[in-house]
């Protein structure tokens, strides 16, 4: 079969605002970019984010600023982030969030004209950058238009607008080219095809942003939309990159539970942070009971403490509705599993006794609207049920913090697919700041790298031979697996056996499931013909999610302590030890996952001195508490 | 508390189609679209439908339900009888691919010919300042989540292929609404709304308001608004004026030149 063939500078993996800003990034550096997506363009995921991007801008509380932002980030992550993406975002969120504005974002205000900033889980200040809670869409209906201006300039400075910067929507890519077969060998290019025509496409390109997403969609629970199957997550891997963290998997605390054919759906945690509560069925507000150790200074003891934190947070600790996610999580999947559950497996999640109905349907617009078309409960007047629902991933692709560059010579990873900023749990509104952050520098690594080639690499046409092989095989295979029936039994297997607590003996029996159902899924069969066949799609997206679910199930079962979105039924606490390991996983020549232990490095002497003694002590080792002290009297 | 339904879905490519019966199995709280994913699991695995996040925020599973347009995940299985048959077809303004997938490139071309935000040159990034009241009149037009229905209503294009050159349709001329509103944006956008765009061409029927899931006002909020402001400038004596002194002076120029 013929295979289309096109020649970019940059090739971006998805379109979510990763993916834009990277390819904003490229093409402003003067490199030919291509945006090939899974979806129509602005559709991508992103669109759900609700709540805000997180920049220490400081226009709520001019108290606030990187320092400050830099810590909670860390705590968030129980301090096994990599500190130095940690730093990079703290210090350039304000001005990416500024660059949207310039693009012509509409963010709401303060009263004195400046973007308006929220509360949010585990953020010390108002840091959230907003619209009402339909955040995720302005940010990537911005960013969809600055490629627009751009593909405008371009038109008038070349005559045609796709000169320097075109979508290649709804094209899936399955296998990443590279120049030889050696770990280390250079990208050269990506292959796919095209959703809606099913041919074959070959893009040739010496550097690959990848910024795909997450990996929702291997579990059934979800906030997740169809598109997260892991397809970043997997082509670093099978292309020769390392992923990083995999066993933390975020449960966001408040999805909906019911009807059914809904749950999982997120309700942002602006609920919380605008003031809602959480209640069990004895109509308890039962988070007062799971403030875990680590949080005991920082979070209310009382309703009244807590309450009164709304108006004035110099005087008074935030309640802990709004402690970390994992932690809120936890404390709901206990209380569900003694019993203490809503109708319908959840708790309640009550806004309606706590602000008028006005100022609820006035900032909770998408909430609203949400609850009353799905379920018929109207949040002004009566509590929503919520329960945890899988929602981010932060293990990712092992990259360079300040250039998002992979181990693999041309090969760049940003935003959700890449792993380490947001150690074992990232705080909400921490991922849209993210994304803008590592976007642009993923974009700028892209395009330095080639300014630094001496020749562009050149693909082997066996290879090419090869994925055109793989992605037609479940077309031409009758009578073969059905796929979607495989898909359900990954999802139930993963949300059972690999959810939110991990029992050794489950995962290892999730394992044995994992193995079984790669055999069918290499044996599955889709009816019908190449043009906008689903079914055939799913077939390829199987590989990459089996992928990624062993390597989660895999580290998952290693790591033995509970930190954040990894919690392990017989290691409930966090180890020091632990915490200055990362659990690295690569796939052998013959696809075996293997996952190594690797050393955290410390963190540079001017971030940990922004902690004190007492915190530090809480996660380090003696040894390091050592270091610590020898550096505060050698200052 | 589950039943069978009866749904009657278009299927078919490259120009030819019929509608189909299939029997499928319903539970409560379900949406039409997760329907179709049944189906697409038991019984068509090549059945083609665009969705994404199936939660009303993304806009892709537009389709039209009983002749509606509609979101497909938003459409509750409960606003219809158990033995009522459900007929789904694909959006009728855009040509289809297959099944339910419709090319809807005109509206990525559209949104390509509408001049981007403009602000003035001497703001910096970080100097914005707007009030609230100032910024919700577009915000409300930002709410968009492009699921192209109120284009794929509009009379002027729906049943009428030849208008789509000259017509942005309502999606897009709110688009320009929304830019016209912005606090900030510096470009003269009413001419253009007028004569490349079609502004003139909607006799505001409100079909487009109708349909939008996401409960914008495009007609009485966008359009009408936008249509004002067009004839405010047309019929502004002074505007007049200085573009009749204006049109002499550069006809003369062209004459001596």
């Amino acid at each position: 079969m013929e295979i289309e063939r096109h020649e970019y500078d940059v090739v971006v993996i998805g379109a979510g605002g990763a993916g834009l800003r990277a390819a904003i990034e490229a093409r402003q550096q003067g490199k030919r970019t291509a945006i090939v997506c899974k979806s129509l363009f602005g559709k991508a995921h992103t669109v759900m984010a609700e709540g805000g991007a997180a920049a220490a801008m400081g226009n709520v509380n001019s108290a606030d600023n990187w320092m400050v932002h830099f810590r909670d980030t860390i705590r968030g992550g129980k301090f096994l982030n990599n500190w130095r993406m940690a730093e990079l975002h703290a210090k350039e969120a304000p001005d990416r969030v500024w660059e949207l504005e310039a693009w012509g974002a509409l963010f709401d205000r303060t009263k004195d004209g400046k973007i308006s900033q929220r509360n949010f889980g585990g953020h010390e200040y108002p840091r959230l950058a907003h619209v009402g809670d339909r955040t995720g869409l302005e940010l990537i209906r911005t960013l969809q238009q600055r490629v627009v201006a751009l593909q405008q300039e371009d038109e008038k400075l070349h005559g045609d607008a796709e000169a320097y910067i075109r979508v290649f929507a709804e094209c899936t890519i399955t296998e990443l080219l590279k120049e030889g077969s050696a770990e280390d060998s250079p990208i050269s290019g990506a292959f796919g095809y095209w959703r809606e025509t099913g041919r074959l496409v070959c893009f040739d390109a010496p550097a690959v942003v990848l910024a795909t997403g997450g990996i929702g969609k291997s579990y059934t629970v979800t906030s997740n939309s169809w598109e997260y199957t892991g397809d970043g997550h997997a082509l670093a891997l099978l292309a020769g990159a390392k992923l990083i963290n995999m066993e933390f998997i975020q449960f966001h605390p408040t999805g909906m539970v019911w009807p059914p054919s809904v749950r999982g759906i997120l309700v942002t945690e602006s609920v919380r942070g605008d003031g809602g509560v959480l209640r069990n069925s004895e109509g308890k507000r039962f988070m007062f009971d799971y403030i875990p150790e680590v949080f005991k200074d920082k979070y209310a003891t009382t309703e009244e403490e807590g309450d009164r934190w709304y108006n004035d947070q110099a005087n008074n600790r935030r309640p802990p509705e709004l402690l970390p996610r994992d932690e809120v999580a936890r404390a709901i999947n206990s209380e569900v599993k003694a019993g203490r559950d809503s109708p319908h497996g959840g708790v309640f999640l009550d806004v309606s006794t706590r602000l008028p109905a006005a100022e609820i349907v006035k900032r909770l617009p998408s909430m609203h609207h949400q609850f009353k078309e799905l379920a018929d409960v109207d949040i002004t007047a009566e509590p929503m049920e919520v329960g945890p629902t899988c929602h981010y991933v932060m293990g990712g692709v092992e990259v360079d913090a300040d250039t998002g560059a992979s181990s693999v010579p041309g090969l760049f990873a940003a935003g959700e697919v890449s792993g380490g900023m947001h150690g074992s749990n990232r705080l909400g509104g921490n991922s849209l700041s993210d994304l803008l952050v590592f976007g642009r520098r993923a974009g700028a690594g892209a395009a330095e790298y080639i300014d630094g080639l001496a020749a562009r690499p050149v693909t082997a046409e066996e290879t090419l031979k090869n994925a055109e092989i793989e992605a037609m095989a479940p077309l031409a295979r009758t009578g073969g697996e059905n796929p979607y029936e495989v898909h359900h039994e990954l999802q139930r297997t993963m949300n059972e056996l690999v959810g939110i607590i991990r029992k050794p003996e489950e995962v290892k029996e999730a394992l044995e499931v994992v193995e079984k159902l790669k055999e069918r899924a290499a044996n599955a069969g889709a009816p019908g013909g190449r043009i906008y066949n689903p079914g055939w799609h799913l077939a390829i997206d199987l590989r990459n999610m089996l992928l990624v679910s062993e390597c989660v199930a895999r580290a998952a079962l290693i790591r033995e302590e509970s930190r954040g979105g990894h919690t392990r039924d017989d290691f409930p606490g966090m180890s020091a030890e632990w915490r200055r390991k990362l659990l690295r996983c690569g796939v052998t020549p013959d696809g075996e996952v293997v996952v190594e232990e690797k050393q955290q490095p410390p963190m540079r002497d001017d971030l940990i001195k922004l902690f004190d003694r007492a915190e530090l002590s809480k996660y380090v080792t003696a040894d390091e508490l050592a270091d610590f002290d020898a550096l505060v009297k050698e200052s | 508390m589950s039943y069978k339904a009866n749904f009657r879905i278009w299927r078919g490519e490259g120009g030819e189609g019929k509608l189909e019966d299939f029997v499928v199995e319903v539970n409560e709280g379900e949406v039409v679209l997760d329907v179709i994913h049944r189906l697409q699991a038991t019984q068509t695995p090549d059945l083609a439908v665009r969705w994404n996040c199936k939660a009303g925020k993304c806009g892709s599973c537009s389709m039209e339900i009983n002749g509606r347009p509609k979101l497909g995940c938003m459409t509750r299985m409960s606003t219809f009888t158990e033995d009522e048959t459900i007929t789904v077809t694909p959006m009728r303004a855009f040509p289809v691919i297959k099944d339910l997938v419709t090319d809807v490139s005109f509206n990525y071309q559209k949104a390509r010919e509408i001049p981007s935000f403009t602000p003035p040159d001497n703001v910096q990034p970080g100097e914005y300042r707007m009030q609230q009241i100032d910024v919700e009149r577009s915000q409300e037009f930002r709410k968009c989540i492009e699921c192209f229905m109120c284009n794929n209503v509009c009379h002027v294009i729906r049943d009428h292929e030849e208008n789509k050159a000259a017509f942005a349709g309502p999606r897009f001329l709110m688009r320009i609404a929304e830019l016209d509103m912005h606090p900030y944006d510096v470009a003269d956008r009413k001419d253009s709304a007028q004569e490349e765009h079609g502004l003139g061409y909607c006799n505001i029927p409100k079909c487009c308001t109708e349909v939008c899931p996401e409960h914008i006002k495009i007609t009485d909020n966008a359009l009408i608004p936008m249509k004002e402001r067009v004839v405010d400038r047309k019929y502004d004596p002074l505007v007049w004026l200085g573009n009749k002194i204006f049109k002499r002076s550069s006809s003369t120029g062209s004459k001596t030149g």
